[in-house]
This record gives C-alpha cells, sequence and structure tokens, in this order.
C-alpha cells in the first residue's frame, strides 16, 4: 500500500545537497522523487528510489544519517481540479497531511504522482480506496 | 534605548560601575556613547569580599587594588613564580584584615598585570589592568560562569553523544553561545517540526543548567574538528 521514502539530514550550507547527489550519482542511483525542507542551519532531502534498500545503505555509508518513512504514492488524474479531488477525499476522512510533493511519472501519463506524508496511513488508505483512486506500491512505483 | 527613541542626554546619570565579566575599551566607550555617561571598571571577587577588591579612578587607568587590605602578586600559572609589572600572569591575593577567611596567596586564576607607577590621579596604590581571561577552562558569558562539562551533561542526559562545539562570540556588545550538536541517527525523523523540536529540548535544557540562553546548531556527524582524536571543545571568538 506504502511505498518507502529516505530521508537525509544535511546540513545548510553551500556544497552539502551536492556532496550528497554525487554519491547517488556513483552508485548509479535514478531518483524517482525529490522534496526539500529547510530551516535556516539545516535540512531535510526526502527521495523517492527504486531500490530503497541500497540506497539508504549507500548513503549511511558514506556518513549521511537517514531515516526511513513509509508514505503513499498517490495516482492523480492529470486533469484540473483532480488534485483538488484527492485532497477532498483526505479531508472528508479528517486526514492530517504532513507534507506532499509531486514524483516523476511517465511522459504520455494521463496521471500525475504524488507523494502523501499523513498522520494515519491506513485512514488515508482506506478513503482512497474507497473513492477508487490508485495507490502505489513499490513495484508499482518501479513500473512507472 | 535607541529603540525607545531615548538618546545620551534624555536620563540623568552621571557614572555607571561595571564588573562580573570581561569588558573591551570599545564596549567601554560604546555604553558610554549611548548612555552618555562615564563607565568604570570594578573588581572584586566572593572569596575576598565581593566587589570593591580594586576600582578605576576618573582617569580610567587601570583599577586601584586597595592595597591597604590585600597584598596583590602576579604569578607564571605555570611554576608559581612572581612576575615583574607589566607581565600577564596570575593574579595572587592575601588578605590582611580578615579574621573569619583569612587567604594567603590565593590564587584567583584571572590573568592580568600589575603597574606600581603613581597614576595621574595621585593615588599611589598599585593598579591591575583590565582582566584577559582565566587559567582555567571556565567561560564567563553575559556575566554567567560556564563549564563545558554543564553542556555536556545536558547533551548525554538528552542521549546525544558527547561530540560538541562550544563557540562563544561577542556581536553588539552581547556575548553569544552556540552549542554545535551532531546529528545522529536515533535522533533524526522525516518531519522537520520533530527535529525542531528535539532541537528546542535541548536549548530549554541548557537554559535550566546554565541560566542562559544558547543557540543550538545541529550538524552532519563527524563534523566537528578532532585534534588528535580529542575534540577542540571551545572556540573563544570575543576579541577583548
Amino acid at each position: 500500500m506504502s511505498v518507502k521514502q529516505i530521508s537525509v539530514f544535511l546540513e545548510n550550507r553551500p556544497g552539502c545537497l551536492h556532496e550528497m547527489t554525487k554519491v547517488l550519482a556513483d552508485s548509479n542511483i535514478d531518483l524517482r522523487g525529490l522534496s526539500l525542507a529547510e530551516t535556516s542551519e539545516f535540512g531535510i532531502v526526502r527521495l523517492i528510489v527504486d531500490d530503497v534498500l541500497g540506497t539508504a545503505t549507500v548513503l549511511k555509508d558514506a556518513g549521511f544519517i537517514n531515516s526511513l518513512t513509509d508514505v503513499l504514492a498517490v495516482e492523480v488524474p492529470n486533469v484540473p481540479g483532480g488534485l483538488n479531488k484527492v485532497l477532498e477525499i483526505l479531508d472528508g476522512a479528517g486526514v492530517n497531511i504532513e507534507y506532499m510533493y509531486a514524483i516523476l511519472g511517465n511522459k504520455k501519463s494521463e496521471s500525475a504522482y504524488m507523494i502523501f506524508r499523513v498522520d494515519d496511513n491506513t485512514k488515508a488508505a482506506d478513503a482512497l480506496n474507497n473513492a477508487r483512486v490508485k495507490i502505489l506500491d513499490q513495484s508499482g512505483l518501479s513500473a512507472l | 534605548m535607541k529603540e525607545m527613541g531615548m538618546g545620551p542626554n534624555d536620563i540623568p546619570l552621571k557614572a555607571g560601575i561595571f564588573g562580573a565579566e570581561a569588558w573591551s575599551e570599545n564596549m567601554r566607550r560604546d555604553i558610554e556613547g549611548t548612555m552618555g555617561i562615564k563607565a568604570y571598571d570594578i573588581y572584586g571577587l566572593t572569596e575576598l569580599c565581593g566587589p570593591g577588591v580594586s576600582f578605576e579612578c576618573s582617569d580610567q587607568h587601570g583599577m586601584h587594588i586597595n592595597e591597604d587590605y590585600f597584598i596583590a602578586e602576579i604569578i607564571d600559572p605555570k611554576t608559581g613564580e612572581v612576575l615583574p609589572d607589566g607581565s600577564l600572569g596570575e593574579l595572587v591575593f592575601t588578605t590582611l584584615d580578615k579574621e573569619a577567611f583569612p587567604l594567603l596567596r590565593y590564587r584567583t586564576r584571572d590573568i592580568t598585570s600589575l603597574s606600581h607607577e603613581q597614576c595621574p590621579c595621585g593615588r599611589t596604590h598599585v593598579r591591575m589592568s583590565r582582566l584577559k581571561g582565566r587559567t582555567d577552562d571556565m567561560l564567563i558569558i553575559r556575566g554567567v560562569n560556564v563549564f563545558p562539562s554543564q553542556i555536556e551533561a545536558v547533551l548525554i542526559n538528552q542521549g546525544y553523544p558527547a561530540n560538541y562545539q562550544i563557540i562563544v562570540d561577542r556581536i553588539n556588545n552581547t556575548d553569544t553561545l552556540d552549542v554545535h550538536v551532531e546529528m545522529t541517527p536515533e535522533m533524526f525523523t522525516d518531519n522537520l517540526g520533530e527535529v525542531n523540536k528535539k532541537q528546542a529540548e535541548l536549548v530549554d535544557g541548557l537554559r535550566s543548567m546554565l541560566g542562559l540562553k544558547a543557540k543550538v546548531t545541529l550538524v552532519a556527524p563527524k563534523t566537528i574538528v578532532r585534534s588528535e582524536g580529542k575534540a577542540v571543545r571551545v572556540i573563544d571568538n570575543r576579541k577583548i
């Protein structure tokens, strides 16, 4: 139902993000999605990749602190009002969204894909399933 | 005062006596200009009598030690050897009139120098110069005594390793204390709010331990400089 997101701790100074992307590039890791949250002193990069454990290990070995979180990868109709409809469902179920960001689909897709970090994955997934909104698992994400 | 729209002529104060922590000549001039007063230095320590061991005269040219009550010497803190006038060293006092708690060649840990030259004001008592620092690792931050071991205790208490660095600076004449703490996998989550909360807990812990507001900066693991395996704990950037 959910996919694993990798969150990485970075200091907020020039070059930090690049140091991390270099480690990923050297290990030939393809990023499916990325979001960056920052304060004045540090940042948290959230990554969506196909090989979660492999990537987490590469980052750990390179000295980057990271943690794994279950998040929902939700298919959103690629039409005006598509996201609004999904949020309406989550709102109706009383789900709180901590943060969300878009990830890459394929070029000709009729759907967009978004990552949702919510307070209650089960409650959110049930509400979306009932409304026939598709949620991707790790293999579904890899197949995009 | 500036924020309240007040100038140096708006308060009737003529002079202030400032003690408890080291200050610079620039800081003195700043206080004098802003408040429209003469700012005098005073020195004392609880073990002798508190404030009143020595003080500046109107010439602001070193602090006159009350030699009728105290014998002052400057020694080399390593060898204990007495140093001549003008040499920086550790200030040592012997009390002449204390009965319940007399002190013989008491080491203050304060670094300064002495001068027996007559002051332009006419007094002949020995003068000590502005304090240059302390011989031990104690930091005086905004007049509060801070030991690195206290900061370490707060970190360990909240589950952090003792990998930290204390950066002290003086910005706009106010001491700043910035504690750099290495992030750990156990403390890290994907949630910015959670990490901010952990940072705030450290700030609170330090405030209740030290009585001071400190800034806490979370840094990446293994980024705190170590020399020969031992961490450099304190960086004091204050220019006094």
